[in-house]
């Protein structure tokens, strides 16, 4: 049973923790390109913003969360995300805009959004430093330890962040479900997604929509930026590092499909655990009834930990190969 | 004062023009029918009165204030709709929200509005739960006209609206076409059915090359005989 609660920890809590944070990742991803039709590089770095202004309102502000018993990382989400929203529609403004005005094709998008990582990676470094900071600066995490069976020795664990991070990821896929089916400037971004001549000859207004997609990509982006901060801790270029697979994730679900992207996410958040989880563990109770001959390694992963990024590498590449539209029929990149 | 009006109208894509002078005018509650040879500038002079396309001289008047080159937003406020001979649904959203888009301007009127389009469509009532995508090329046609009826425009240009339809099909939108004008909505469309198009038509334009060829009224066009030996197959 140790083995079972080992597998829990490292497969089915890790594995849904990172899936949350790609899916909301490639959410805005997904999103962004179904609207304006070019992959959008810079998202990841707007992820890292978002977080990084919950970490200058929360040392600024540190004993908000106190009084109503909430960590204050997540009372200054709100109030980030908002922040990172404008930050969006800036930079659409100021870079994206005029490029779309003159007609140029997708590859100077991308090749603008990679741009305005860099500009966006440096300013942040310029200000937070290098380092790894926490985001909870008023208390300890809490940890709940379980002990679901008896005679175990080891506890499942979760922490109270990724509680509240499973929670959020909920309430945020279901608004934006319904946002994008019941309201009204929802249906056109659909709408504008299927087929952007038409949104503009039923007389939608295709800026407003363009500006409302940029206002919640910012926004989920803020809000998986800190997500990932508050579990491990915050650094600069922590969010540069899931470009990969946050687009593995959107491309896995079919690139257009917010609900995809989410389903792509955890495929490729579990595919990358499951990828490094040491199968070994399964197989020692039975070490005493092997044969003498075959001794048991310590690890028996399908790839170390450290190639862990070549997991959603790989996954890209075959998605690309076999189904390039994505588990969902996505448009093609 | 006519609905709109195409006077001495000039353009096409960039400085080429396509049509070469062309005036065209159609009064309140008529349908118009726009007919001729393959690259006769038919679909272009559409395009030039729902702004898809740049006019390098000449006016475009409706209600007598000229619209050339506005932004297409604007002529849906302005009561025009238009309906693109392809691409002309939202393949992903369902019959319903295909509508409601169409209405996207006029929040207000949606309720109104749908049983209005379902009236003049019923098959589409019980397929509105569908997505547009699913639907056949005839109901598809039906959704696009639906769409643009949901703005209550007082001129509807439809492009082509029975290419590529079977005869039966074809039938049932020529006589949605005379319904919805019948309800006061000014008609002005391309069609490649010319004898069956100029049948319903109060007025008929004849292109050729950019240029009016006959302008009369549909009934008085199909009786000449020089249209119909050069356009109408004999």
């Amino acid at each position: 049973m140790n083995e079972l609660v080992f597998f829990i920890n490292n497969v089915v809590i890790a594995g849904s923790v990172t899936g949350a944070i790609y899916a909301i990742g490639a959410i805005g991803v997904t999103l962004v390109f179904s609207i304006m039709r070019f992959a959008h590089f810079a998202h990841a770095d707007i992820m890292t913003f978002g977080a990084f202004m919950v970490l200058v309102l929360t040392t600024a502000f540190p004993s908000v969360g106190m009084s109503i018993g909430v960590p204050t990382a997540l009372v200054m989400l709100p109030v980030a995300m908002v922040i990172t929203a404008c930050l969006a529609v800036g930079i659409d403004k100021a870079f994206y805009k005029p490029l779309r005005a003159h007609g140029v094709k997708p590859i100077v998008m991308v090749i603008a959004s990679l741009g305005v990582t860099l500009i966006l990676q440096g300013m942040i470094r310029l200000f937070s430093g290098t380092g790894g900071q926490g985001l909870y600066v008023d208390d300890r995490k809490a940890i709940f330890r379980m002990l679901p069976f008896e005679n175990v020795r080891v506890p499942i664990v979760i922490t109270e962040p990724q509680i509240y991070l499973f929670a959020i990821t909920l309430v945020a896929v279901i608004a934006l479900h319904l946002f994008l089916s019941r309201s009204r400037l929802g249906k056109a971004m659909r709408a504008m997604s299927d087929n952007p001549e038409l949104a503009q000859a039923s007389g939608i207004n295709t800026n407003t929509i363009v500006a409302v997609t940029w206002v919640i990509a910012g926004g989920l982006a803020a809000i998986a930026g800190t997500l990932l901060s508050l579990d491990v801790t915050f650094k600069p270029d922590l969010s540069f590092f899931l470009l990969l697979p946050i687009f593995a994730a959107a491309i896995v679900g079919g690139v257009g499909h917010p609900f995809g992207a989410v389903a792509g996410g955890f495929v490729v958040a579990f595919a990358e655990t499951l990828a490094v989880f040491n199968w070994g563990v399964f197989l020692r109770p039975f070490r005493d009834s092997l044969p003498t001959w075959l001794e048991l390694p310590s690890n028996l992963a399908f790839v170390g930990t450290e190639y862990k990024i070549v997991v959603p590498f790989f996954i890209l590449v075959a998605i690309l190969i076999w189904r390039p539209t994505g588990i969902f029929k996505g448009k093609v990149i | 004062m006519p609905l709109i009006e195409a006077r001495d109208v000039y353009g096409g894509y960039g400085s080429m023009n396509i049509l070469n002078g062309v005036n065209m005018a159609l009064e309140a509650h008529e349908v118009g029918v726009i007919v001729g040879p393959n690259g006769a500038g038919k679909s272009t002079l559409l395009k030039a009165i729902f702004g898809l396309l740049h006019v390098n001289q000449g006016d475009i008047l409706l209600n007598g204030a000229p619209i050339q080159n506005l932004p297409t937003n604007q002529l849906v406020e302005r009561g025009m709709g238009f309906v693109p001979q392809e691409k002309n649904v939202f393949p992903s959203l369902t019959v319903q929200e295909n509508l409601e888009m169409g209405a996207f301007l006029k929040p207000q009127n949606v309720k109104r509005m749908l049983g209005q389009v379902y009236e003049f469509f019923p098959p589409l009532q019980e397929k509105r739960h569908q997505p547009a995508g699913e639907l056949s090329g005839g109901q598809r046609q039906m959704v696009a006209m639906g769409r643009a009826l949901m703005a209550e425009p007082s001129l509807l240009l439809l492009d082509e609206p029975t290419a590529g339809l079977s005869p039966l099909y074809m039938n049932e939108i020529f006589d949605r076409v005379k319904h919805i004008n019948a309800a006061g909505v000014g008609i002005l469309m391309v069609e490649q059915n010319a004898k069956q198009a100029l049948a319903i038509a109060d007025k008929g334009f004849v292109l050729a090359a950019g240029q009016n060829r006959f302008t009369d009224t549909g009934a008085a066009l199909l009786a000449d005989p020089d249209v119909a030996k050069s356009f109408l197959g004999g």
